[in-house]
């Protein structure tokens, strides 16, 4: 099994490098871009023997205490079977 | 009396503090790896600035599942002082020992210069020596401090006096011009509910002798001195 984690930023929490990356994208000319959040990607690869079951509470404990700070930071994790 | 300084990899004002603790203010100090699980025989701990497992993931998300966090968690719990400065600061957010995180400065760039801090209370064990609204002249030195926290821990926060530091000019104003990083309230520094974790990013460590620029750090160290020796210590 395999996931993916996708970590970003709260709506509420300014964000100084997405905000830079839309001004950039603006000073290069690409017209129609109105707001660029910059976020954090994790595949996580569990090992053959972990169930369904097992593997999302672990995914899940892994996604809510480790790559995610709750103060400032959510998640949502994708599943994908090999 | 004995400070201790932890060592996580990556810390790199760990000697700054040691020299401060042993040779400026002329307290015994040591030196706590990370790896340690006891802090026996130790009154106050510090956690140094640096960049603590590269700043891998975020800024002290890694660090604080050292084991030695452990240890920090009981020391705190029981009462003994604690002060993160700079990544410390980080790491006892992340730790969830203080409230809030630290976000990257609203500018982007890594900020390393001198500039003032305002000392907001005088009601602990880090400013017992300080007067309240006196202005310190100290570096920073940061790409994340831009101090976060939502409305209600913020209201907790200013309710509670645990706004220690907050950015000011010269002349003791807090106003958007003397904020470097983007924090919320221009808060350098808070200290947790129990009042005996403070967390920094300002450095007392790197400007605590007059050769370095100023000695206004170490009114700080001296303030925790005076709180342990008052406590027996």
């Amino acid at each position: 099994m395999k996931a993916t984690v996708i970590v970003t930023l709260k709506p509420t929490v300014l964000d100084p490098q997405g905000m830079t990356i839309q001004r950039s994208v603006q000073s290069m000319g690409l017209d129609g871009v109105e707001d660029i959040r910059q976020g954090k990607y994790f595949e996580v690869r569990l090992r053959e023997d972990v169930s369904a079951e097992q593997g999302t509470a672990l995914v899940q404990r892994l996604a809510k205490e480790v790559l995610t700070n709750p103060v400032i930071e959510e998640y949502r994790i994708l599943w994908e079977s090999l | 009396m004995k400070f201790g300084v932890v060592i996580f990899p990556g810390s790199n004002c760990d000697h700054d503090c040691y020299y401060a603790i042993q040779s400026v203010v002329g307290k015994p100090a040591a030196f706590i790896w990370h790896q340690e699980t006891s802090l026996k025989g130790f009154d106050a701990i510090i956690l140094p600035g640096g960049f603590a497992y590269g700043d891998y993931l975020r800024t002290g998300a890694l660090a604080k599942f050292s084991p030695v966090m452990q240890a920090v968690r009981d020391f705190a719990n029981k009462g003994g002082l604690v002060m993160g400065i700079c990544n410390g600061f980080q790491i006892l957010t992340e730790a969830a020992l203080l409230p809030g995180a630290l976000l990257k400065n609203v500018g982007r760039k890594y900020i390393c210069k001198f500039l003032h801090i305002r000392a907001e209370t005088t009601n602990t064990p880090f400013t017992n020596g300080l007067e309240k609204g006196q202005v310190l002249h100290i570096p920073i030195g940061h790409g994340d401090g831009n101090y976060f926290a939502d409305e209600a821990t913020l209201r907790e926060l200013e309710n509670n006096d645990q706004v220690v530091f907050r950015y000011c000019d010269a002349g003791g104003a807090v106003n958007a011009s003397a904020n470097p990083n983007g924090s919320l309230h221009n808060i350098a520094g808070i200290l947790n509910a129990g009042r005996n974790v403070l967390g920094m990013m300002p450095h007392p460590d790197r400007s605590s002798e007059a050769l370095l620029g100023s000695a206004h750090g170490k009114l700080i160290f001296e303030s925790m001195v005076h709180a342990l020796a008052t406590a027996g210590r």
